[in-house]
């Protein structure tokens, strides 16, 4: 998985083409610790599919509020730079991630 | 999974992995199934301080890492998974979870609560864009901002005093006069210059666009409405709602007796099913604490070890 950070993050994703999935993740966020190992196993079942990318909010603060991000963790899928659909806390299940996933690829 | 266990445990937070210990020690074959991560509704916290033997600066995460070791040091057993159905029909329990099916001689449910919805409008729609329940999660998105917290026990004080540590201005909004939360708690909040609260009050609604903006606060003894905006150099503001839990008991509905959703055992944490005991925040319980709930992991794994000596 591609780590992101404040400064990569709007070359990689924002200007970013096709479907990328980003794991936006915290500092002492554990539901988002519980949470990663699950989307790694599916960014190695889908790593052809669709790329995968995380973003430690704890040092990105501004760039995860100018998402839309107040909330820990979210699993986003992006198109081509735009947000297209989101998956927040308790819904950011490694189920529903999946079947997300699936609608995209 | 073929092998049959002399104890499953469902749930890995501290009356888990307590009775995972004591289990272990009786040389039973022990298996702790867990749906998330080890530690429950504690290891989100940043600061226990109330646990007896804990050390100073400890947090939920590094008390739950600990209890985990040991109960695996002696033996005890853990996977992942999440149990949807449960048959204690027979002498060998069966569990029926998403990835997989446990046999065992004996269970000990041990599965806690979740955080209760603080119950206004637009509480899911802003979940995650300024509703939270999780302070240790989402606290540093508020640095510099307001936030509020809604609640009046020791997990509101103790989060809202965490809270100060990132917001200027924490406002505690509870629907009585006065706290439940412990008086040494009470006192430091009091105490602390960046700690507001606004009494007799709940929160009717949460608004915004995108991300919270506003909310509509009622005082419940003069029925007054009050409109909460977003400074407007902010533009939002954190809600956290720590107003108390509900038990993770539906699996067992019809199966084991419930008194409001919380699992009535005797004072041996056996229920109404033989070979199957209950501990911890799931139980029909007047305190809460780590410490009950280890105490009843411990009460459980050894009524289990008897149980199966028959």
């Amino acid at each position: 998985m591609l780590l992101v950070d404040k400064e990569t993050f709007e070359p990689e994703i924002l200007k970013g083409e096709g479907y990328i999935l980003v794991d936006f993740f915290g500092d002492g966020c554990a539901p988002c610790e519980a949470l990663m190992p699950h989307i790694v196993s599916l960014s190695e079942k889908y790593e052809d599919k669709i790329k995968f990318a995380k973003l430690n909010t704890t040092k990105a603060r501004r760039v995860a509020i100018g998402q839309q991000i107040l909330g820990l963790p979210v699993i986003a899928i992006y198109k081509d730079g735009a947000k297209v659909e989101e998956l927040v806390k308790e819904d950011a299940t490694p189920e529903n991630v999946e079947a997300m996933i699936q609608k995209y690829i | 999974m073929n092998e049959i266990f002399d104890v499953i445990i469902i749930g890995a937070g501290p009356a888990g992995l307590s009775a995972g210990l004591y289990a272990g020690r009786a040389r039973l074959k022990t298996l702790i199934i867990e749906r998330e991560k080890s530690g429950g509704q504690i290891a989100l916290t940043s600061e226990v301080e109330n646990y007896p033997g804990c050390l100073e600066g400890e947090s939920g995460p590094t008390l739950i890492d600990r209890m985990e070791h040991q109960a695996v040091h002696f033996g005890a057993e853990k996977v992942l998974d999440d149990i949807l159905e449960v048959d204690f029909s027979g002498k060998e329990k069966v569990l029926k979870g998403k990835k997989g099916e446990y046999r065992g001689k004996s269970v000990i449910i041990a599965t806690g609560a979740a955080s209760k919805p603080i119950g206004c409008i637009g509480e899911k729609t802003f979940t995650g864009k300024g509703v939270s329940y999780c302070a240790t999660c989402d606290a540093a998105f508020f640095e510099d901002l307001e936030v509020f917290v809604v609640g009046g026990g020791d997990t509101a004080v103790e989060e809202a005093m965490y809270l100060t540590k990132f917001a200027r201005k924490v406002t505690l909004i509870h629907r009585r006069d006065e706290l439940r939360a412990a008086k040494s708690i009470q006192e430091k909040a009091f105490a602390n210059p960046k700690m507001n609260f606004m009494w007799d009050s709940v929160v009717r609604e949460i608004k915004g666009e995108g991300l919270v903006n506003s909310m509509v606060v009622e005082n419940i003894k003069t029925k007054e409405i009050t409109e909460i905006v977003a400074d407007e150099d902010d533009g939002t503001f954190g809600i956290f709602g720590f107003i108390g839990y509900a038990p993770k008991t539906q699996i067992f509905e019809g199966i084991i007796n419930l008194e409001n959703g919380y699992i009535v055992t005797d004072e041996d944490m056996k229920t109404n099913v033989d070979g199957v005991y209950a501990a911890g925040d799931v139980r029909v319980k007047s305190l809460r604490q780590v410490v009950t709930a280890a105490a009843d992991g411990a009460i459980a794994a050894v009524q289990a070890e008897k149980y199966l000596e028959h």
